[in-house]
Order: structure tokens, then sequence, then C-alpha cells
């Protein structure tokens, strides 16, 4: 486990920065706002990205992927973060490609990793039913039905909902215990509301009425299978923040260039104390973020038995350093941060919704209260 | 010796010869060994595991052996920090001496230098106190002005420190001077070392909120200083004293991040948990919360400078963020003890010896972020050396 990057990791991020700054700068998240765009993501996207070998990062070889785990997936989430590249990258090929890892058998990894490696699908994660991120409230039941089961209940805001291909859904089956199961979007008793939110990114409501599942539709590989669940939500946590890291840091170099170059009194506004001392402060916890996300994604590839710990303190402090960061922005940029036509605003929309995703800072600190036994 | 060899013979000599009683994190100030001509060891313990420490070089495990360390390279250091602290073995040693004259004689001593100082700093004889500020110059050190006029092989010193930690309980002191009255303000200090058993030096403690008195006004009145005891050349007085605050810092710094009592800890000793163990106090909770995180955040980005240091990043100026982001932590930790305890907290003097200690511990954590320079000063040079930003 290291903190500095290996050679490997720094071409991986070298290439993810170049490529998303040419394939998905914040012009191209504009471009989807405006054009009112169903999914809120570029299918052409996300097939250049599969070419990367992105899609597999997270498959085994054996399926058509490259095997460089979280660390690796953190550094292309955290180029994902600066550019605000609206991509299924965290829900298919980190979230997707870990749920087949945990919980799959070999027949489902077999059927579906190549073709999350190969970008040939997208799948959203069906898990909150609630407004705040509540892992263990899953009122959706999967009934015992000859040899399948029977789905039923409601989820919100599934997160790429809206143009998934494929449904991950966590249901308690008849013993009480979390399950997952996979969904198409397409069959009979599933209802799909695309929701819009602040970020430009469209999540989806999605109902299962009685929907009638085959027995396959368990993801069954798992021993525990609710041990497998939280362990895909410890994976979604680390993830998530390194892109929040991502929008936070590209928030505070934006604000930094500004200041540098903005005047008044006659003078640059990065030379007033005033202003210096709270970026000194914000770099400070940009850093301490930075530590965390990146021993968060380390620890889940090398001992991930401590990594519930480091996921939960990553996120809540992603969360918070990146809110802060892009509030701090705005501040610093002063009226031309309120408008529309800067990106500084664009970045605090992203940090909010990336923060209460899988938890915000209040949800993530209660569990690392609770895993340190006060 | 390859590392996990080296780790397996640490861990089973720390386990040999680390007496129990040090086994137990540092409570209170009296738990700590400075060592020095005048030291009482406070328990037959204390003076076995420093003896042990001595022996092996590992008071300071990374100085040369020549100079009464053990040679280890940074990786071995780290070993035996952390098998120390898995042990929760107590620092056999502690001292300015070992903090920041050394690692300043070590890059900027002569050999001759090194060979008389650096031994009796590793074995625990000689203690060490840093005359930097005085009474006009505390975040303006560079204005100080306390002089230093060249007599044959000697310096004669007049002039006032003050904060100088412990200066009444230490046998030297290294003090700013400045030597070259025309030369500009940075370059007219120079760095000396000077005995404190000579008339021309005295020493007066400065009674603080905590009650106690750490800190020292420490006066020259024609006192003398060899001119082979200046470190340096002179005038490169300012210089030294910059790399040195950088190691002052990081002492500030790890001394915010292990040991002493947490507001976890806290709550259990006023009886503010429940059944299971869990904070009465849900705010409270929350705050707590925070503050583990952000000190899971610190230690995971001091192992991370630290690893980047070795793969030739350096520290720089980011000791500054460290030294801030640190002592603030260490602040936020002592407030949400003392919220932690209650009205036990707020105990001045009592049956037991330990009695108060949370509160003066309290109070005396408001010094860190002044002392080491100021929080304000730390973003300062942040702002200038790692953000480049115009004017600063």
């Amino acid at each position: 486990m290291s903190f500095v990057l290996n050679e490997e990791e720094t071409m991986l991020r070298d290439g993810a920065q170049q490529f998303l700054e040419e394939q998905a700068p914040v012009t191209a998240l504009r471009a989807l706002r405006d054009s009112g765009d169903p999914v809120g993501f570029s299918r052409d996207l996300w097939a250049a990205m599969a070419e990367m070998g992105w899609c597999g990062i997270l498959v085994g070889e054996d399926h058509g992927g490259v095997d460089m785990g979280c660390a690796a997936a953190g550094l292309v989430l955290e180029q994902i973060g600066r550019n605000l590249a609206a991509s299924p990258f965290l829900s298919t090929a980190v979230l997707g490609a870990s749920a087949f890892n945990l919980a799959g058998t070999d027949a489902q990894k077999a059927a579906w990793l190549p073709k999350i490696a190969a970008g040939e699908t997208v799948i959203a994660l069906a898990l909150d039913e609630r407004a705040r991120h509540n892992p263990s409230h899953i009122t959706t039941r999967a009934a015992k039905d000859g040899n399948g089961f029977r789905l039923t209940g409601a989820k919100r805001y599934a997160v790429n909902g809206a143009g998934a291909d494929l449904l991950i859904v966590a249901a308690r089956t008849e013993d009480e215990r979390i399950n997952l199961f996979l969904v198409s979007p397409e069959a009979a008793g599933v209802t799909r509301t695309s929701r819009r939110t602040l970020d430009s990114h469209v999540p989806a409501d999605i109902t299962f009425e009685d929907v009638k599942l085959d027995g396959d539709a368990l993801l069954s590989g798992a021993e525990d299978s609710e041990a497998a669940y939280r362990h895909l939500l410890d994976i979604g946590r680390a993830a998530q923040a390194a892109e929040a890291l991502g929008v936070g840091q590209k928030a505070f170099d934006l604000t930094l260039d500004y200041i540098r170059e903005r005047e008044q009194f006659g003078a640059p506004i990065g030379s007033f104390q005033g202003m210096q001392h709270r970026a000194a402060h914000l770099y400070g916890e940009l850093e301490l973020a930075r530590s965390l996300v990146r021993r968060a994604l380390t620890t889940l590839d090398t001992q991930p038995a401590q990594a519930p710990l480091w996921c939960a303190a990553a996120k809540a402090k992603a969360t918070a350093v990146s809110r802060l960061a892009a509030a701090e922005g705005i501040q610093m940029y002063g009226g031309v941060g309120m408008t529309d036509e800067y990106d500084i605003g664009l970045y605090y929309k992203r940090a909010q919704a990336a923060g209460e995703f899988l938890g915000d800072d209040a949800f993530n600190a209660g569990e690392v209260a609770r895993m340190s036994g006060y | 010796m390859p590392l996990d060899t080296f780790r397996t013979e640490t861990r089973a000599w720390l386990e040999a010869n680390c007496p129990p009683s040090m086994r137990k994190p540092i409570a209170s100030e009296a738990d700590i060994c400075w060592g020095g001509k005048d030291w009482t060891f406070t328990s037959e313990d204390q003076k076995i595991w420093l003896e042990r420490m001595v022996e092996k070089g590992w008071t300071v495990p990374a100085w040369p052996k020549e100079y009464g360390g053990a040679g280890l390279s940074k990786e071995e250091a780290f070993i035996l920090k952390e098998e120390m602290k898995a042990i929760n073995a107590r620092s056999p040693l502690d001292s300015f001496g070992i903090w920041m004259l050394g690692p300043a004689l070590l890059k900027y001593g002569t050999h001759e230098q090194k060979l008389e100082h650096l031994p009796p700093i590793a074995r625990g004889e000689i203690r060490w106190c840093q005359g930097y500020s005085e009474p006009g110059a505390g975040s303006d050190l560079a204005s100080l002005r306390s002089k230093g006029v060249l007599n044959g092989d000697h310096y004669v010193v007049n002039g006032q420190k003050v904060w100088t930690s412990y200066a009444d309980r230490s046998d030297w002191i290294f003090a700013l001077v400045r030597t070259e009255a025309d030369a500009p303000k940075h370059l007219g200090i120079s760095f000396l070392l000077i005995d404190m058993d000579q008339p021309g030096v005295t020493t007066k403690p400065i009674k603080l909120i905590s009650g106690k008195s750490p800190f020292c006004e420490t006066f020259f009145d024609d006192a003398k200083a060899l001119v082979a005891n200046r470190l340096g050349e002179a005038g490169q007085g300012w210089e030294i004293a910059k790399y040195l605050l950088s190691h002052e810092r990081a002492g500030i710094v790890s001394e915010a991040a292990f040991g002493g009592m947490n507001p976890v800890t806290a709550a259990h000793q006023s009886g503010e948990v429940d059944e299971t163990g869990r904070l009465a106090d849900p705010i409270l909770r929350g705050d707590v919360a925070r503050l583990t995180i952000d000190g899971l955040a610190f230690d995971a980005t001091l192992r991370r400078i630290k690893e980047e240091g070795d793969h030739g990043e350096g520290v720089g100026a980011r000791a500054s963020m460290l030294k801030y982001v640190g002592t603030e932590l260490n602040k936020r930790r002592h407030e949400l003890n003392m919220s932690a305890l209650g009205m036990d907290g707020l105990l001045w003097e009592g049956d037991k010896e330990s009695d108060g200690d949370p509160a003066r511990a309290w109070l005396r954590s408001r010094a860190n972020s002044i002392e080491g320079g100021t929080s304000e000063i730390q973003l300062n040079i942040i702002s200038k050396r790692v953000l480049n930003l115009p004017g600063a």
C-alpha cells in the first residue's frame, strides 16, 4: 500500500487527465444540459472510455478487464470530478462490476462482466428509498415465487437510472436479509421516472410492482449477501469521495487562477491577506481529504477488512471539503461566481450532488462514530 | 537487513526490554523524560528504559552511530516508531536537542561541533533550550536585537529572550543573536550555542494561564559564547533558524497527532456514555466524530507527505500546512475533552496529582497555534510558497 503513485498509476492518471480535458470538458456537460439530454450522459463518451480500458478497471482479465483495483478507479474518478464529466463510470464500472465481483456466481460474472468491460452496458444501483441515504432502510421485498421471485417496492434517485439498461436492486428476501437482484428496466411492472438534479444528471425513481424475476436474478455468489452489500457500498463511498476530491480540487485551482488575475484597489485580490488565509486554509483541507481518499482506496485493495472506517471517513471529509472548496470559490469570485457563465457554480452543484450519494458528511460521521465504538 | 527481519527483531527487543510501566500512554507532562544535568528520573523504569534505548542508539535512531544514533534508514526508523506505538511504548527521551538542535547541527555543524554536542543530546545528558523570540520580536522574529560583539575567541552577548521553554531547567541554549550590526535585518544574525552555566545568563519563569511555567525570560548580561560554538557562518543564523523552525513545527505536529486524552476517554471518565459506550450527547458525538475523521486524515497526511518526501518531493513549505492543521486539530481535541468532561473538567486541584491536568492541558494547547510561528504566519507561508499567490 502506498500513497505515492506507481508508474502504471501515474500513466493512468495522466492519460485520464488528457483524455477527459479533450473529450469531456465542462462545455460537454453544458451541452448535455442545454439540449435536455434524456439520460444526462453521452453514450459516445462511454464507448470511448471503454476503448481506454476504463470500463474494465475492476473486471478480471479472464472476463476481458484490466483488473487494476480501486485505487486506479479512484484516479480516473478524480479526473472525472475535475472535468465534471458526466458518465456512468461510477455506477457501472465501479459499483456494477463490484456487485458482480462480490456477489455474483461464476455464471453471472461470465454473463455480465465482459459486457461491463466492453462498455456495452450501463448499470444503475437501485438502493435508497428515502430522500437521505440509509442503506438499512430497505423495504423493497423479493418474495419467493416458484424458482424465482416477485419484486415489489420503490426506489428513489437511482444514479444514472434514466439511462441504465440493467438495474441492480437491493431488496429484502423472506429471511429479512438484504440481497441484490438483477432487474431489466424493461421488465413488466417496472416504472422509471426521470428526475433532473441540479448537477444536470438524470437519476430515476423506480417502482417495482410485482415484477417477476427468474431465480438467477439473485446475485447469489456471496457467502454472506449482506456483507457483500455493505462492502459494495464501502467501495462506492471511496469512489464517490475520489470524484468529489477532483471536484473540490479543480474548484480550488480555478479560484486560485481567478484571484491571481482579478484586480481591485489596484492589486490582484489574491495579494490580500483576507483572501490568502482562506485559500491557505482550504489548501490544508484538500490535502487532508486527498490523504483519506487515497488511504480508503488502497485499503480496499490490500486490506479490505479494515476498509469500512476509512471509506466512511474519506466520504465524509471529501464531501465537506469539496462543498467548502466550491462555496469558497463562489465567494472569492464575487458576483461573477453567481453567474451561470462561470463554471465555479457548476462545481458547487456537483459537489452537493456527489456529497449526497451514499451518505453525506453527517451520515458518514455517524458511521465513523459507530465503527469507533462511541 | 531486510525490513521484515528488522521488524521482527525490533518487536522482540522491545518486548524484552520495554518495562511494563513504560507501555502506558503519556498521561501528563510529568511522564515525559527530558534529561539534562539536573534531571531526576520519576521512576526506576524511566531510567532503565532510557539507558537501554541509549545503548541501542534508539533515542535518535536515524542519527549516525558516531554521534549517538543507530544509523537507521528512514524505513527502519518508521518501523521502530510503529512497533513502539503498537505496544504504547513511551518515548524514552524527548528534548529540544533531539527535535530541533540536532537536525540543525547535523546539517550545519562541523565534525567537531557534532562530536561535542550530539552524543550528550542522544544520551539525555545535556538539556537544551531555544532562544529565539524577544519582547519586541515575535512574529517578526528577524527584528531581534540581542547583540553579540566579537572579542577574540568569543562573543560577548547582551539582550533578552522570551518564551524560552524550560530555560530554568536547561544546561545550554541555542540562540539567535545579532552579530553583524551593519548587515541587513535578515543577514546580521548568527546562531550561537551558549553554555548557561555562567554568571552572565539568568532565567525567570513566566506564569501562564495554565498555572504552570514552562516558559521563561532569559537574560544575557555580558554572557560569553565561544566562536567555536557558532553554528554556520557569521550572519547565517536566519537561514539555520528557518531550517530549525521546520523541525520545531514537525515536533509540535507529532505532539498533536499522538498521545494524550481524547474526548471518548474523557466521556468515559465523566460517565457521559450510555450502557453501550455511546456518547450520551448526540451533538457532542457528532463533533467528536468529525474530530476522529480529521485525526485519521491528519495521520494519513503525515504518512503521505513522508512517503512523498522519500520519493524526492520534500516536505518543504508543506511543513507549515502540517503545523497549522495539526495545532488547530489539537486545540479542537482539548476543547472537546473539556466538553466531554463537563464540570469535572473545571477541577483545578484536588486529592489526586492528576486533578486539574485536563484543564491545564486544554489551556496549554492554546499556545500550539502561537509558538513556532502563529497559525496566521503559517497561512502566510502557505500562500506565498505553496500557492504562489501574488504579493505575499
